[in-house]
C-alpha cells in the first residue's frame, strides 16, 4: 500500500468518524432535554426513511445543497474563499423570475430561458468581488460577506415595489407562467426535473476541475499561488473565473429552485443555503463528485430533526449543534493526525522490511 | 585568564529529510568578548545558532553555559538561560510602538496579575532600557514608522529586557547602511563593555576584522578551527572558510559555444525599500555553454533570475533571449521562448507539496495542443509521458499520483527537473540547483546540465557552491554587492582560493576586465 493510499482511507476513515462523534453527541443532548430520549433518537435517525414523502422531503432539500455544494466546491479548490453562494442563489432566484412572469415562450424553452439567466446573474454577482479581489487585492471573504446585505435587500425591494402582486395578500410576485416551471418527476412527491440538471452540473463541475485545463489552473492556484505564477499560469484569471463558475452554478441552483418547487417568489429573506453549502463543499472536501453525497447527508439530519421536532418534544435547533460539531472535526487538519502520521510511518517500517528480506 | 560562558560541545544535527547540517561542532565562547562565527551559506552557522537558541534539537552533543550542563528544549528555556536571539528577519509587531513590542509578553499590569497593562509603567521601562544600553529611541513610536537600522535595535533591546547575556545577531549587518552598520558596531562595544557576551554571524571579513575578538568558522557543517582574530589576516579566515573539501568530479569536454542566446545589459534593480539590489548587471550566454555566477547569496543573483525569468519585472536595463526582448512579456510568454527556471526557492516556486508529482511535472505544459483531446486534457499522453519523465529523471516516488510532499527533498528536485530539463530549452536558468540536496541527486543533476549544455542549451548557473561553480562553468562571473566584481574566460584557471576573496569582497577586477563578460 502507498502512503498515499493510506491517505485516502484515513480520510475518509476521519469523515465517518466525525459523523458518528456528532451522532453521540447528538444522543447526549437528547438524553439531557427529552423525556423519551430513545423514541425521540429513533425518530431523529429513522425518521426520514419512514414514509415516501419525507424520503422525498430529503431529496428536495439536497438539489439546492448540492448546487450551492458545487459551487463552493469550484471556489475553494483555487482557494478563493468567497461567500457569495448566498447571494448567487439568492439574487438568480429572485431576478430570473421575472422572466417566468413578464415572458411568454413555449412550454420547456421557457424554463430554460429563466435557468440560464439564472446562471448569468449567479455569475454575474460573483464576479464582483473577485474583480475587487484581482483589481485592488480586496479580501474576497469581507466584500462577498458585504456584497450578500446589499443583496438581501436589494432582493427586498425588488419583490416589493417591482413585481409584487397587490392581490395576493402578502409579499409575493405574480405567478410564474406554467411554461416556465419545471415538471415533477415522481408523482406524489415534488421531486422535480431540477434534479436532473443538478445531476449534469456535478458531472460538468467534476469534469472541470479533475479532466480540464481550467480545472487544472484551478487546482494548482488553489494549493500554491507562487508555484502557479512560475509556472506561468495567470493567477489573476484564475481567480476570476474560478468564482465566476462558482457564482454561475449557485446561479441554476437559485432558478431551478424557484421553477421546480414554487409558483410566485416569495422570499423576502434569503434561505440558508449558501451557508449551508459552505459545511457541504468543506464535507466532500471540495470533490464535486462526493458533493451529492454530502449534500444528502446534511438534508437527512435536517429532515431527521424536523420530523423529530414535530413528533416528540426536542427542539429542531439542535440539529445545528450536530452540523457545527461535525463542521469543526473535519476541518480541523490536525485532528488524528498524530494517528495518520504513525499509520504512514509504519507502513514504510514495513516495506523497509519486505524489500530487506527479499535480499 | 578569561572565563568561558559558554560550550558547545560536539554538537551534530541531522534534519528530517537525512541532511546532515552540524557534524561533530565545537564553539567555546568567553565571557565579554564578541566572538565571529564565520562560514558560508549552507556551513552550518544558522543551525547551530538554531540549537542554542532552542528551536533544532541536536542528535548528538552537549551544551554547558556558565560551567552547567543544560539541555534547551525551547527559545523560552533557552532565554531564561540569557540566551537572546536578534533574528536577520524582525519578528516585530509592526502596528505596535517600541514600547509594547518591548514588554510584549512580560506586560506589566496594573492592580495585580490580571489587572489591565500599565502602559504608563511599560513606557518607563522600555525608557530605562533604552538609556542603560545607550540606543537613542522614541519608545512611544510605531514599528512600522522606523527605519531598519532603529527596528533593528529594537529587536536587540528586547533581547536584553529579557536578561540576555549571550546575545546572538545573525548577520545584523545584512540588512544595514553602512552608517548604521557603523552605529551598530559603536553600541555593540558599549554592550561588551557593560559585559555581554555577543555572537555575531558574518561572511564580511571586513566586519569581523573591525569589531571582533575572536573567531570560528565553519565549513560544511564541521568546525575548521577558532582564532584570535588579531593574529589572522583577511586572506587567512577566507581561506579557512572556502576551502574544498569534497571534489564531485564532472566530466566534461571544452564547451563550443555558438550564437548568443541571453543577453543581459545594464541590468539595474532596486527593492521595496529603494535600496540596490543589483547595480548595473551585463553578461551574455552563448549556446553551448555554462555561464556561472559565483556569489555569496543575497548579493542580487536571485534577482537577476527572476527578472530573466519574469517574475519580477524588467524595469531598468535590457534583457533579450535570441534577440527578443522580454520586456512586458508573461511569464508564460518567457517560457514559451524555450526559457526553463529551477528556482532557488523550491518549497514555494520550485514544486507545489500537495499536488501530485504528475501535477507538478506537467504545469509548464498542460495547456498546450499537444495534450488536447476535445474540451479535455488528454490524460492518457500526460501520464505516459510523465512516466517516461519519472524513470529517465530516476524519481523515487510511489507512483505519479504521489504528492510531492511525501517524497526526500532530492526527490522533489528531480521532479523539477524533469519539468524544466524537458521540452524545448533554450536558455536554462538554474538558481542553486542542489542546494541541500543528497550527493546523488546533486551528481545526476550536475550531469544533466552538462548534457543539455552539449545538446544546444544555454545554461546560466546561479551558485554559492564554489565546487559547483568552479566544476560547471565554463566562464564565471564572481558578484558581490548587486554587481560584477570578476570575470574569468576559463572556469578551469581559477582556484577556489582566488575566488573566495572576490566573493567576499577583498579584491575587485578593474572595469576593463569585467567588461569582456560583453564580448560583443
Amino acid at each position: 500500500m502507498t502512503s498515499k493510499q493510506i491517505e485516502k482511507r484515513f480520510d475518509f476513515f476521519k469523515t465517518v468518524l466525525c459523523v458518528l462523534i456528532s451522532f453521540v453527541i447528538a444522543f447526549i443532548l437528547i438524553l439531557l432535554v427529552s423525556k423519551d430520549p430513545f423514541e425521540t433518537f429513533k425518530v431523529f435517525l429513522i425518521g426520514p426513511l419512514q414514509s415516501v414523502r419525507r424520503m422525498a422531503n430529503v431529496i428536495e432539500l439536497a438539489i439546492p445543497l448540492t448546487f450551492c455544494g458545487v459551487g463552493v466546491a469550484i471556489m475553494y479548490s483555487a482557494n478563493q474563499f468567497s461567500m457569495i453562494t448566498q447571494s448567487s442563489f439568492f439574487l438568480a432566484a429572485c431576478l430570473s423570475s421575472w422572466f417566468a412572469i413578464y415572458v411568454k415562450l413555449p412550454r420547456g424553452l421557457h424554463s430554460l430561458l429563466v435557468i440560464l439567466m439564472g446562471a448569468i446573474i449567479g455569475g454575474a454577482i460573483a464576479a464582483v468581488p473577485a474583480f475587487m479581489k484581482v483589481k485592488w487585492k480586496a479580501s474576497e471573504v469581507v466584500s462577498s460577506l458585504m456584497l450578500n446585505y446589499i443583496v438581501n435587500n436589494f432582493v427586498a425591494y425588488f419583490l416589493i415595489y417591482v413585481f409584487k402582486d397587490k392581490d395576493a395578500g402578502f409579499n409575493a410576485s405574480y405567478e410564474f407562467h406554467k411554461s416556465a416551471k419545471l415538471t415533477v418527476l415522481i408523482k406524489g412527491t415534488r421531486i422535480h426535473t431540477g434534479i436532473i440538471v443538478c445531476a449534469l452540473v456535478v458531472v460538468f463541475a467534476y469534469l472541470l476541475l479533475y479532466k480540464t485545463k481550467w480545472g487544472y489552473a484551478i487546482r494548482a492556484v488553489g494549493q500554491n499561488q507562487d508555484f502557479a505564477k512560475y509556472s506561468g499560469i495567470a493567477v489573476a484569471s484564475v481567480m476570476m473565473y474560478s468564482q465566476i463558475i462558482g457564482g454561475i452554478i449557485s446561479g441554476i441552483g437559485g432558478s431551478v429552485e424557484m421553477m421546480g418547487l414554487f409558483t410566485r417568489f416569495t422570499w423576502e429573506a434569503p434561505p440558508t443555503y449558501g451557508n449551508d453549502a459552505l459545511m457541504v463543499g468543506i464535507l466532500a472536501r471540495y470533490n464535486p463528485a462526493m458533493v451529492p453525497l454530502s449534500a444528502l447527508f446534511l438534508a437527512y439530519i435536517r429532515t431527521g430533526a424536523d420530523v423529530m421536532s414535530r413528533v416528540t418534544d426536542m427542539p429542531i435547533e439542535f440539529v445545528f449543534i450536530i452540523q457545527g460539531v461535525v463542521i469543526m472535526l473535519v476541518a480541523a487538519d490536525m485532528f488524528l493526525a498524530k494517528w495518520k502520521h504513525k499509520l504512514i510511518v509504519k507502513n514504510a517500517q514495513k516495506q523497509i522490511a519486505v524489500k530487506e528480506v527479499a535480499k | 585568564m578569561p572565563e568561558e560562558i559558554l560550550l558547545m560541545d560536539n554538537i551534530t544535527k541531522v534534519y528530517a529529510n537525512g541532511f546532515v547540517a552540524n557534524k561533530d561542532v565545537t564553539l567555546s565562547v568567553n565571557k565579554g568578548e564578541i566572538h565571529a562565527l564565520c562560514g558560508e551559506n549552507g556551513a552550518g552557522k544558522s543551525t547551530l545558532m538554531k540549537v542554542l537558541f532552542g528551536s533544532e534539537t541536536p542528535e548528538e552533543g552537549r551544551i554547558v553555559i556558565k560551567g552547567e550542563e543544560v539541555k534547551i528544549n525551547n527559545p523560552l528555556e533557552a532565554i531564561a538561560l540569557g540566551v537572546g536571539m536578534v533574528w536577520q528577519h524582525f519578528m516585530l509587531c509592526p502596528s505596535l510602538t517600541i514600547a509594547e513590542n518591548l514588554i510584549l509578553g512580560m506586560e506589566p499590569k496594573k492592580f495585580g496579575k490580571f489587572g489591565p497593562l500599565n502602559m504608563a509603567q511599560a513606557n518607563k521601562v522600555a525608557q530605562e532600557a533604552c538609556e542603560k544600553y545607550g540606543f537613542k529611541l522614541d519608545v512611544t513610536r510605531k514599528v512600522e514608522e522606523l527605519a531598519v537600522g532603529n527596528k533593528q535595535k529594537v529587536e536587540i533591546l528586547k533581547a536584553l529586557i529579557r536578561g540576555a547575556e549571550i546575545l546572538i545577531l545573525d548577520e545584523p549587518t545584512a540588512v544595514l547602511t553602512p552608517q548604521e552598520t557603523a552605529e551598530l558596531f559603536v553600541q555593540l562595544r558599549h554592550l561588551k563593555e557593560l559585559g555581554h557576551t555577543i555572537i555575531f554571524i558574518s561572511h564580511h571579513l571586513d566586519e569581523v576584522k573591525e569589531l571582533c575578538d575572536r573567531l570560528t568558522v565553519l565549513r560544511l557543517g564541521k568546525s575548521v578551527g577558532t582564532a584570535i582574530v588579531a593574529d589572522v589576516t583577511q586572506q587567512d579566515i577566507s581561506r579557512m572558510m572556502v576551502g574544498r573539501d569534497v571534489m564531485l568530479k564532472i566530466d566534461k569536454t571544452k564547451a563550443q559555444p555558438t550564437e548568443t542566446v541571453l543577453k543581459i545589459r545594464d541590468l539595474t534593480y532596486k527593492d521595496e525599500e529603494g535600496r540596490d539590489i543589483v547595480k548595473g548587471f551585463s553578461a551574455s550566454v552563448r549556446k553551448g555553454e555554462i555561464v556561472g555566477i559565483a556569489g555569496v547569496e543575497g548579493n542580487g543573483q536571485r534577482e537577476i533570475s527572476e527578472i530573466i525569468t519574469g517574475l519580477l519585472p524588467l524595469n531598468n536595463g535590457e534583457i533579450t533571449i535570441d534577440g527578443q526582448s522580454i520586456r512586458g512579456k508573461s511569464i508564460r510568454q518567457i517560457r514559451e521562448m524555450g526559457v526553463a527556471h529551477i528556482s532557488e526557492d523550491r518549497m514555494t516556486y520550485g514544486c507545489s507539496e500537495n499536488l501530485s508529482v504528475k501535477d507538478n511535472i506537467i504545469s509548464d505544459r498542460y495547456y498546450k495542443k499537444d495534450y488536447k483531446q476535445g474540451p479535455l486534457m488528454n490524460n492518457k499522453k500526460l501520464d505516459s509521458e510523465v512516466d517516461e519523465l519519472i524513470k529517465e529523471f530516476l524519481v523515487k516516488c510511489g507512483d505519479r499520483n504521489e504528492p510531492v510532499r511525501m517524497l526526500s527533498g532530492g526527490n522533489m528536485q528531480k521532479v523539477v527537473v524533469a519539468r524544466e530539463f524537458s521540452g524545448d530549452t533554450r536558455l536554462i536558468v538554474a538558481n542553486q540547483p542542489t542546494r541541500g540536496i543528497d550527493v546523488g541527486a546533486t551528481e545526476f543533476i550536475r550531469r544533466k546540465l552538462v548534457e543539455l549544455r552539449d545538446g544546444g542549451a544555454a545554461v546560466l548557473l546561479i551558485t554559492a557552491d564554489l565546487n559547483e561553480a568552479l566544476e560547471l562553468s565554463d566562464s564565471l562571473v564572481v558578484m558581490c554587492g548587486g554587481e560584477i566584481v570578476a570575470y574569468f574566460e576559463d572556469a578551469s584557471q581559477v582556484t577556489d582560493f582566488i575566488l573566495g576573496e572576490y566573493m567576499l569582497g577583498l579584491k575587485r577586477m578593474s572595469d576593463e576586465e569585467i567588461g569582456r563578460v560583453c564580448y560583443d
